[in-house]
């Protein structure tokens, strides 16, 4: 191929991965944050958390490497309806300061926990053969991990849209992310539909952060560092809209991504300032409501 | 007019006058504003080995200082305050580095009026947004100066710090000595001076406006008070501030790197101001003391703890003591003076 | 004469939903115009658009013969334009007198003083008072908001919009969810409000309207039924289907509908 046209490819499916990564983990904070208006800067850490067990699971445990994936997905998700439950729900009510500050706190303790367990060095997982190495998709060859990447997120994608287009409990998510007031009036009950969107969330979330480890090794501080991008991600996408997330993980990713390949040094500027004018100009994102 | 009347209209006028006291007599100093400055200047005698790290406490105060104003006084919830405190620090630093411009006063002018300036002109773009647009705007920003600094990490010294640093003596005569002594003073001078100007704006007209927008900005639109105009003034002048407590940190250190614009720094200063309280001016003084203090102590032990302290405190703190410290005082006194009178 | 508050033609639809539909209206100095209509009318709405806070898809609003149409809400208050809520919308963590004082400072630019302290200027004190015992708030003047009752707020709602020295003053259900024993501390101010002023008062109270109106405007379904004295408007037979269910003139208190 031509060198041009090989980086263009390059970057193409480097990006369309990491805006796999970028979408499974953040949209359910964009849902959860579209239906309940809870800014969440602890969702970072539910990511960090999930890595972290596929870990221990891999390492400590010999378990494989995808069966670790689900396990983390799903313990990460029912912890985190104790979070919900005991303690996020009192403040739904609360200021976006006061939500802001209460999430922080539980980020630097779970940083803090994080690392006195694991230390601060990056972990690594060790992968099946499968995922190993490069596949040859034809006309070349590309890196077999990042092409599983695309694909289960594509699959992940197809699920969520089904469930959210063509279902009961998807109708109800999206009647009360529009108005949550006449989704209660109609007898929908938010605050348990609202539960189960948390726990869903997070536990995409956490099946974000396994899924990192090969592409970014993982180290506590990944709760903060990478927080920032999902929250861009979602505002950019709009609160609440697959649609949004998807479209924002996408231009965000292969942005980001071609910045880096292009211009080293440079490259992290233009995620920022993408956001800006993508902001500016429409500053519910996306598809978000006004 | 009958002796009734002469009644009901002297005591109708008396509680006009003694209104009109209470609310005149509000903004006067009062005798307990005297402790923190007394305090700061019996550190001087007693701690003469930890001017250092004094000056450091009396820098992020002044920052907290800064950030009660828009985020106590006006409302105005960011993530990406430390922008204008890196600007003033890299002012000053680039300056002295580049332009071998090492005299401190000036300097100082110089941090302000140059994140004021970047102050304004972001506030002016945006203030018009709210929530997580705004939180995502202003942590933006912050970043975006971050990597400009590091694109060119040649001008800047990157990460690694801008090298040689020296600046000249204070007023000409005094130098930085090894305990930092002379310079302890230096930044307690010029807090005192920034915080009369933060007081008097504080307990003006504009200020309550301010409030106003912060209560209730329906009605604050609706009896024709220019919010956004309010808004970016604040803005801008809290972005001056930042800059020359920046300025003073490059100052005290000889010493500046990136992650000054690190979302870390601003969400520091965030963490103080709410321990202290917001919106009561010395919140940001309790605030940044007890955390500084907190800090040097538990992170040399272990910086895990420390950092899973902090988590701790907030969580409790947004729990339990939303107002702060001094939110904590206001009821106890509220309390006693209610026992008091029963 | 110019009228001081004149409506052309106004249209606004939220989506498929017209909720201002062609309205004319018409106040002249010291009118006293009431406006009803039942629940969903658009009366609020009406109010919105005069205000500014919501921008009409076409037609015009005149204040004092000047097109206001494509000012902002802050603009028009600068003209002389005040308004009350609904719901009240005050300064609930500050006392009684700050809450008037800031409406003071901002009609006379004090607010932009960023040195002097505020009380330090008498005469705005003298006024925040004076106002303050016109509506026999003087004793509540150092208490905060939150801490008084529903009715006394709402004295205070209407307060910082009379500190606004305004020419039109458009009052949203004043009464609305004042309790019975203390609606009359409302009336009483309506009814001694200073005749140069122009006001609308939207209400579904029919004492305070019939008390207090010298005419009337009925709007239906976001636009104007009918317009006449209260005694052609209480006759009115079509009016009566309208509010049919209801009684013409109610003797008891209703908390404010919905989207009135």
């Amino acid at each position: 191929m031509p060198q041009v046209a090989n980086i263009a490819v390059s970057i193409l499916f480097d990006g369309l991965a990491y805006a796999m990564f970028l979408f499974i983990t953040s949209v359910g904070l964009s849902v959860t944050m579209g239906l309940m208006g809870f800014v969440n800067l602890a969702h970072g850490a539910f990511a960090m958390a999930g890595g972290y067990v596929v870990v221990t699971l891999t390492r400590s445990f010999g378990v494989e490497f995808i069966p670790s994936l689900v396990v983390a997905s799903v313990v990460v998700g029912a912890v985190s309806v104790v979070f919900e439950r005991w303690l996020y729900r009192r403040l739904y009510k609360s200021t976006d300061l006061e939500q802001v500050l209460l999430t922080i706190g539980l980020a630097f303790m779970a940083i803090a926990t994080a690392t006195y367990f694991y230390g601060p060095i990056p972990k690594s997982v060790p992968l099946p053969g499968w995922l190993q190495g490069d596949v040859n998709l034809g006309f070349r060859y590309f890196p077999s991990y990042r092409a599983f990447l695309i694909v289960l997120g594509t699959a992940l994608i197809a699920v969520l849209w089904y469930v959210f287009e063509r279902t009961n409990i998807g109708a109800k998510i999206r009647a009360a992310v529009d108005n949550r007031r006449m989704a209660e009036s109609v007898g929908i009950n938010v605050d348990r539909l609202f539960t189960l969107t948390f726990a869903i969330g997070s536990g995409l979330a956490a099946l974000g952060g396994g899924l990192a480890i090969q592409l970014f090794g993982l180290s506590p501080s990944f709760a903060v560092l990478y927080l920032v991008l999902f929250l861009i991600v979602v505002a950019v996408g709009g609160l609440g809209s697959l649609k949004g997330t998807l479209l924002a993980a996408l231009v965000l990713g292969v942005f980001d991504t071609a910045g880096k390949y292009l211009l080293a040094d440079a490259g992290g500027f233009f995620v920022y300032a993408v956001t800006v004018a993508v902001l500016l100009i429409k500053p519910a994102g996306f598809y978000g409501r006004e | 007019m009958a002796a009734s009347d002469i009644i009901t209209t002297t005591s109708r006028g008396q509680a006009r006058e003694r209104t009109a006291e209470y609310l005149v007599g509000r903004h006067r100093f009062r005798p307990a504003e005297a402790l923190p400055w007394l305090i700061a200047i019996a550190v001087f005698f007693i701690f003469p080995e930890r001017m250092t790290f004094g000056s450091q406490v009396l820098v992020m105060a002044m920052f907290a200082l800064s950030l009660d104003l828009i985020l106590g006084y006006a409302g105005i919830v960011t993530l990406g305050h430390a922008a204008f405190f890196g600007v003033g620090a890299y002012t000053v630093g680039l300056a002295a580095a580049r332009l071998q411009w090492a005299e401190p006063i000036s300097g100082l002018f110089a941090a302000a009026i140059t994140a004021g300036l970047v102050g304004f002109i972001t506030g002016w773009f945006l203030l018009r947004y709210r929530g997580l647009t705004l939180l995502m705007l202003t942590l933006a920003t912050a970043i975006m100066l971050q990597e400009t600094g590091n694109l060119r990490s040649d001008i800047s010294g990157g990460y690694d710090g801008l090298p040689g640093l020296a600046f000249k003596p204070l007023l000409g005569i005094f130098d930085y000595d090894l305990y930092g002594r002379a310079y302890y003073l230096y930044v307690l001078a010029v807090l005192a001076v920034v915080f009369y100007f933060v007081r008097r704006i504080v307990y003006s007209p504009f200020g309550q406006a301010l409030t106003g927008i912060r209560e209730n900005v329906r009605r604050m639109h609706a009896i024709g008070s220019p919010v956004h105009r309010r808004l970016v003034t604040v803005y801008t002048i809290a972005a001056a501030i930042a800059g020359v407590a920046g300025a003073l940190f490059t100052q005290t250190n000889a010493y500046v790197t990136l992650t000054v614009f690190d979302f870390d720094n601003s969400a520091k200063v965030m963490v103080m101001l709410i321990l202290g309280g917001t919106g009561r001016l010395y919140g940001a003084f309790i605030g940044a003391t007890v955390y500084m203090v907190l800090e040097d102590y538990f992170s040399k032990l272990s910086p895990t703890f420390w950092q899973f302290g902090i988590g701790l405190v907030l969580v409790l703190a947004v729990l339990f003591a939303r107002r702060g410290v001094l939110g904590l005082f206001e009821s106890v006194g509220k309390y006693v003076a209610e026992r008091k009178r029963s | 004469m110019t009228a001081a508050l004149q409506v052309e033609r106004l249209n606004r639809a939220f989506g498929a939903l017209p909720v201002a539909r062609h309205i004319n209206l018409s106040l002249e100095r010291g009118a006293r115009r009431a406006l009803i209509g039942p629940n969903g009318a658009g009366k609020t709405t009406l109010v919105n658009l005069i205000t500014g806070v919501l921008k009409p898809q076409s037609g015009r609003v005149l204040l004092n013969g000047e097109d206001i149409t494509g000012l902002s809400q802050t603009e028009r208050a600068r003209r002389g334009l005040a308004r009350t809520f609904q719901i009240n919308q005050l300064f609930r963590g500050l006392s009684v007198l700050e809450n008037i004082g800031m409406s003071i400072s901002e009609r006379d630019g004090h607010a932009e003083n960023l040195w002097r302290a505020v009380g330090t200027r008498r005469e705005i004190l003298d006024e925040a008072l004076d106002h303050l015992e016109s509506l026999r708030l003087v004793d509540d003047a150092l208490k905060l908001v939150r801490e008084l009752p529903y009715g006394r707020q709402r004295l205070v709602e209407i307060a910082i919009a009379l500190a606004q020295k305004p020419r039109v003053l458009l009052l949203d259900e004043p009464a609305a969810g004042v309790p019975s024993s203390e609606s009359h501390l409302i009336l009483d101010v309506v009814a001694a409000l200073n005749p140069d002023i122009a006001v609308l008062i939207i209400e579904h109270d029919m004492d305070i309207v019939f008390r207090f109106a010298k005419e009337i405007t009925v709007l239906v379904q976001g636009a104007v039924f009918t317009q006449g004295t209260p005694e052609e408007i209480m006759n009115n037979e079509q009016v009566r289907a309208v509010y049919l269910g209801q009684e013409g003139h109610r003797g008891g208190r209703r908390h404010g509908g919905g989207h009135g």
